[in-house]
């Protein structure tokens, strides 16, 4: 398994077809992960960066080219890749604890280890206290820390996070950056993380990769070597701010040329 | 003192109209702007007798619990008739699209047709008496636990079935951990209203010549112009409907506690 990455996306093409309308998403991606990295995939809406997470998760196939993990063809979505997403999804019938314990169940593990790991997560992201809530009873942060904790209790080696935090608020997003990057360091997690802040992208990642619209592709692949924590207000990241804003604003003077 | 409003106030808003209605009635009694009503102290009157009997000592008196227990059992058992029929057809027509074009045509075209259109039918099939009554209730309580199953099965959210599978949980294991849980608040809507549809057929169905129930008392009060004997019914019915459906309500909440539209 070793000498195999553990995502590789060869010459993906996706193309959806509405009605009379076809719709380039995805042209020609080339996209290699490697295990423990934390890859952030920015872009404008249209640039097919979640095309390209839920192609990773399983849940659309390409139309051309090949999307593999751990070199086998990713034909369906599978517990070994975990998906966060924006709007939660989280089973509204069940408490937080049945939540993070949803995927050990469906494994078909005795009730006791399931309750077993279900608290463990539970304890991880912090919500003992609201173990026997119901979803609706929660605030949007919390929501999303039980999605984060139902993934890793499935024992996911690949976190994908479509916009997750998107629809929360300044200071519950930083919290959870925080938490998220703090997890991914002691677990040696690989996330994709989608966003299309520019900011969140250079505090969390590894590596940032710059998608552009029309149809999508990959505009560019950016290692960041900054040291952690990041502080937002360096000029170290304002460079690297500027540099990547400059990229994914690139493909507008195409445009206008073309 | 506001305390003990607070908690009254719910009862003291809801008894407005029942009151203003019945000042109406006794107004209109009174004047005798119609002769063929009899006055609400009459009927209530009566409805003692219906109850308990000792004031007319007729055919009626004391009988108000036979016939309230005859309805009762034709309204939950062509309730759960029908709970037996349309769950388990609005399942197959939500989740498989070959019955849903097979069957759902055809259950549309039947859709319209009123309960009291099938009297006739339901008489020659099933015979006079309680059969028919029963087939009768069972149709009124179909279509709407039908229509509502079908729409719950059908309105899960698409995402939960892709964050059921990439938890491992896949293909037929999902109808179980997924289709079901989240169409439960929809079923217990279909079957609230199917309850309460079954109420409101009971006087159809026991138009079949059925000699108990509260439906074949209003027909006698009717046939034999005894107008406080119908309305007594009409009460009956209207408060074991009430009291039933409080009881489902009661039980959703606990049952649907993860559901906010379940809450009230």
């Amino acid at each position: 398994m070793a000498e195999f990455p553990i995502i590789e996306i060869k010459g993906v093409d996706k193309v959806f077809k509405l009605q009379d309308q076809t719709i380039h998403a995805l042209a020609g991606a080339n996209l290699t992960i490697a295990k423990g990295e934390f890859v952030c995939l920015i872009g404008a809406s249209g640039c097919g960066k979640s095309t390209l997470l839920r192609i990773m998760a399983g849940f659309e196939q390409p139309t051309a080219g090949e999307a593999l993990m751990w070199g086998k063809p990713i034909d369906g979505p599978d517990p070994t890749r975990g998906m966060v997403f924006q709007d939660y999804a989280l089973f509204p019938w069940l408490s937080v604890r049945d939540n993070i314990g949803f995927g050990p169940a469906s494994r078909g593990l005795p009730r006791s280890e399931v309750n077993a790991i279900a608290d463990k997560f539970v304890e991880l992201v912090g919500l003992q206290k609201f173990a026997s809530a119901y979803p609706h009873q929660l605030s949007g942060g919390m929501k999303q820390r039980v999605a984060i904790a139902r993934v890793l209790a499935n024992d996911a080696q690949l976190v994908l996070m479509d916009e997750p935090f998107g629809a929360l608020d300044a200071m519950t997003r930083e919290r959870l950056q925080d938490e998220l990057l703090e997890i991914w360091e002691r677990t040696g997690l690989t996330v994709v993380f989608v966003t299309h802040s520019i900011e969140e992208a250079i505090f969390l990642a590894g590596r940032v990769v710059v998608m552009t619209p029309g149809p999508g592709r990959i505009e560019s692949d950016n290692a960041l070597d900054l040291p952690r924590p990041r502080d937002v207000a360096s000029p170290e990241f304002n460079a690297i701010r500027r540099a990547l804003g400059a990229k994914l604003h690139s493909h507008h003077g195409k445009k206008a040329a073309a | 003192m506001t305390a003990a409003w607070r908690r009254l106030k719910p009862t003291a808003l809801a008894l407005i109209v029942p009151l203003l209605l019945l000042a109406f009635w006794q107004m209109a009694t009174a004047n005798q702007w119609t002769r063929l009503i009899p006055t609400p102290y009459q009927v209530a009157e009566y409805m003692v007798d219906f109850a308990w009997g000792g004031i007319y000592d007729d055919a009626y008196s004391a009988t108000l619990l036979t016939h309230l227990l005859a309805s009762m059992s034709r309204v939950y058992g062509g309730f759960a008739l029908a709970a037996m029929f349309a769950l388990p057809i609005g399942l197959l027509i939500g989740r498989i699209p070959a019955a849903r074009m097979v069957l759902d045509p055809f259950l549309q075209l039947m859709r319209p047709i009123p309960v009291t259109a099938w009297l006739p039918l339901s008489m020659i099939l099933f015979g006079l008496g309680a059969k028919s009554a029963f087939a009768l209730v069972c149709l009124g309580a179909f279509y709407p636990i039908l229509l509502n199953t079908v729409f719950g099965v059908r309105s899960v959210d698409p995402k939960l079935f892709e964050a059921a599978s990439m938890l491992g949980c896949k293909g037929n294991a999902q109808f179980f951990k997924v289709v079901l849980p989240a169409a439960t608040p929809s079923i217990f809507t279909g079957l609230r209203l199917g309850l309460g549809l079954a109420w409101f057929v009971i006087v159809v169905g026991e138009m079949t010549g059925v000699p108990q129930g509260l439906g074949a008392v209003i027909m006698d009060g009717r046939t034999l112009s005894r107008t406080e004997l119908v309305i007594c019914g009409m009460i009956v019915i209207g408060v074991a409907g009430y009291i039933s459906d409080r009881i489902v309500v009661a039980t959703g909440n606990r049952l649907l506690r993860w559901s906010l539209t379940h809450h009230g």
